[in-house]
């Protein structure tokens, strides 16, 4: 009995979902819609159709790396709201490198690119690590400015220096096919980002897990001053873990460009680094289980306009269950499993069902329990 | 340049623009202000001002007066701060989370209901306020249309900066906010509740956002349009802390951004080939800047962002 009040506590995130799911179809409603309908046909267009599933796993790629890119430095207690920067810096370093340096074979290109757009957005995320740990800043102010700075940044260079002639808004010219990403589902636009988000949140998990590198981010998180005390050298861990979290947002939008756009537009994200977010905590910051998160982010957002089609309902009103979903998320890790409480309760609700099918057994605590 | 100094009317129209651009961020940072005293971050002020811009905008639409639209604006903006306050006060969990969390629920909220509700109407201007001039003083030279020829919010801000600060620094309750926002252990045993304490704060200061959301929509635009906070809410955070948690500081903060907004505006006006971008950035690349280097070391109250746990049972 314990294990299973055990197993439905550690499942939480997922009643929390289920239960933002239940109040945001009291907002499909408010349209006249039916509810049943409407996430009938968002879930089967995001998961159940060929096509569909190709469109969900396309958003995947860029939520679930900016979802690492939060679980990264949330470990040691860093909360980076700035992948969505970090995500447009990856794309413009990684587009000038497609596009402006000289020609070469695509299989030093292709790693060259990718490369470029880890190391933009890991600048983009230096800076925040840089003035928290050695100014004190706070890193939440800071990221989030930069993520203004960066849009605007991708907005004037793809519609100022790289734009393309005669482009109708701003974009720059079409990398060469060469550096395409190579697809994961014939004939869909489903490319191989996503995979590579899989293989680095599996890589993540180990080395949180098994290296002294997670031991010391997590001694961090947990608290500054003892890790400092126990040798670790918190300022470096706080500007790598930060330049590291940063190539991760870097690579989200490098693949965006790479394997899906082909072109440097602006404003080419729809807000994957605050889904980020939501898929650290949908994942309770495990790495291992922020892919399933971020399917399941992508789903919605990817489902939202199939239903809008089918149903006529207004697909914002994705947007505002994603709310309710990270607020019932956050809310259900508040609460904590108590093992004491939960072994107290159940062996006194025992004692009573004793007591009232005249059980023997525990009379000498008769009355006791109630 | 000088063609632009020696012409009293450019200047006062380029004042005056500075000073309306900054009003919605005062409001924000000045509610910041309060809630940070007690102890809780309020990175949800972006929420708020939106919440209020779509809750005036609907009073405005609905009941067809300005006055309705206000009250609805700060309700709305409220029952924000309501599940800020029960999510980090309440169930203690992280304040930040709590706050980006409720951004995005009000964002996606906002946008929702502004189709199914305004629908087709949402490009009609709505009913606002409209500037009165104050007889004597509106008539000094230059400043004197600037500061006063403006409207009813912009009388209240002038009202609600020093009365923030004297609630602060002079009233019991104000000692009990700051000492909740320091020390809440000593707070506690002083008698103070604190999770009381915390909620008031947190309520007003998201109300005070919630009036920079009906400035956008009753006395700028009359229009609400969706995400039209567009990251005022961030700019106002930045601004309270570059004027160290202290309502007058927030106050001068915010009037430097929105005169760097106001220039940006200006030189994207008179420089077309210059790309807008570049202009448009500035208020952010100014935030950035400022806290980098103005703030120099910034000391936020003791307790901010730590949840407070009676111990002992």
């Amino acid at each position: 009995m314990l294990a299973l009040v055990r197993y439905t506590f550690a499942l939480r995130p997922v009643w929390a979902v289920l239960l933002a799911l239940l109040v945001g179809s009291g907002l499909i409603l408010l349209a006249g819609v039916s509810p049943f309908a409407a996430y009938g046909e968002l879930f089967k267009g995001a998961f159940l159709d060929y096509w569909g599933l190709a469109g969900t796993l396309v958003k995947t790629s860029p939520i679930l790396l900016a979802g690492l890119a939060v679980i990264l430095p949330l470990r040691a207690g860093l909360l980076n709201i700035g992948a969505e920067g970090q995500i447009y810096m990856g794309a413009l370093f990684s587009a000038m490198a497609a596009l402006l340096l000289p020609e070469m074979h695509p299989a030093i290109h292709i790693p060259v690119c990718i490369l470029a757009g880890a190391l933009g957005g890991g600048l983009w995320g230096l800076i925040p690590g840089y003035l928290k740990a050695y100014h004190g800043m706070n890193e939440v102010i800071l990221t989030l400015l930069l993520n203004f700075i960066a849009i605007n940044i991708v907005s004037y260079v793809a519609g100022g220096p790289m734009m393309q002639a005669g482009a109708p808004y701003p974009y720059s010219e079409e990398i060469s096919q060469d550096l395409w990403l190579p697809w994961i589902l014939p004939s869909t636009d489903a490319h191989a980002g996503v995979i590579f988000g899989v293989l680095l949140a599996l890589i993540m998990f180990l080395v949180l897990r098994y290296s002294t590198v997670g031991f010391a981010l997590d001694t961090i998180g947990k608290n500054a001053t003892a890790a400092r005390y126990a040798g670790i050298p918190v300022k470096r861990y706080v500007v790598g873990v930060m330049f590291a979290a940063g190539a991760l947002g870097g690579l989200a939008g490098t693949f965006e460009v790479l394997g899906l756009k082909y072109r440097l537009y602006h404003h080419f994200s729809p807000g994957y680094g605050f889904d980020g977010i939501v898929v650290a905590f949908l994942a309770t910051v495990n790495p291992l289980l922020a892919p399933l998160a971020a399917f399941f982010l992508a789903g919605l957002k990817a489902g939202a306009l199939v239903m809008q089609r089918a149903v006529g309902l207004e697909s914002t009103v994705i947007e505002a269950i994603k709310g309710l979903v990270i607020i019932f998320v956050a809310a259900s890790l508040g609460l904590r499993y108590d093992a004491q409480k939960w072994a107290a309760r159940l062996m006194r609700r025992r004692k009573r069902l004793d007591d009232e099918l005249g059980d023997t057994f525990q009379a000498r605590t008769r009355g006791e329990g109630r | 340049m000088i063609e632009f100094l020696s012409n009293p009317q450019a200047i006062t129209d380029f004042l005056s623009t500075s000073l309306r651009l900054s009003i919605p961020i005062i409001f924000a940072a000045v509610g910041g202000v309060i809630s940070e005293r007690s102890g809780v971050f309020n990175i949800s002020l972006e929420g708020c001002i939106i919440g209020g811009a779509f809750g005036a905008a609907l009073g405005a639409y609905l009941l067809g007066t300005p006055v309705a639209g206000l009250l609805l604006g700060v309700f709305v903006a409220m029952m924000a701060g309501l599940l800020l306050a029960g999510l980090a006060v309440g169930l203690s969990i992280n304040q930040l989370v709590a706050g980006i969390a409720i951004n995005i629920l009000m964002l996606g909220l906002t946008s929702y209901l502004a189709r199914l509700i305004l629908g087709a109407d949402a490009t009609s201007t709505l009913p606002g306020f409209h500037p009165i001039a104050i007889p004597g003083l509106s008539a000094i030279p230059i400043l004197g249309p600037v500061f006063f020829n403006q409207d009813v919010l912009t009388y209240l801000m002038y009202l609600l900066v020093p009365l923030s600060w004297w609630v602060i620094y002079k009233t019991p309750w104000g000692l009990s906010l700051r000492a909740v926002g320091d020390y809440p252990v000593a707070a506690d045993s002083a008698g103070i509740s604190v999770p009381r304490v915390r909620l008031f704060a947190v309520l007003i200061s998201c109300a005070m956002a919630g009036l920079g959301g009906c400035y956008l929509v009753l006395s700028q635009v009359f229009v609400f349009t969706e995400h039209m906070s567009a990251g005022k809410g961030f700019i106002a955070l930045a601004a309270l802390i570059l004027g160290r948690w202290n309502p007058i500081g927030a106050l001068l903060a915010c009037l430097f951004f929105g005169f760097s907004d106001a220039l940006q505006l200006r030189l994207q006006f008179n420089s077309p080939d210059v790309p807008y971008q570049l202009f448009s950035m500035v208020p952010f690349v100014a935030s950035f800047l400022a806290l980098v280097f103005l703030s120099g070391k910034v000391r936020p109250p003791a307790a901010i962002g730590i949840r407070y746990e009676r111990g002992g049972k």
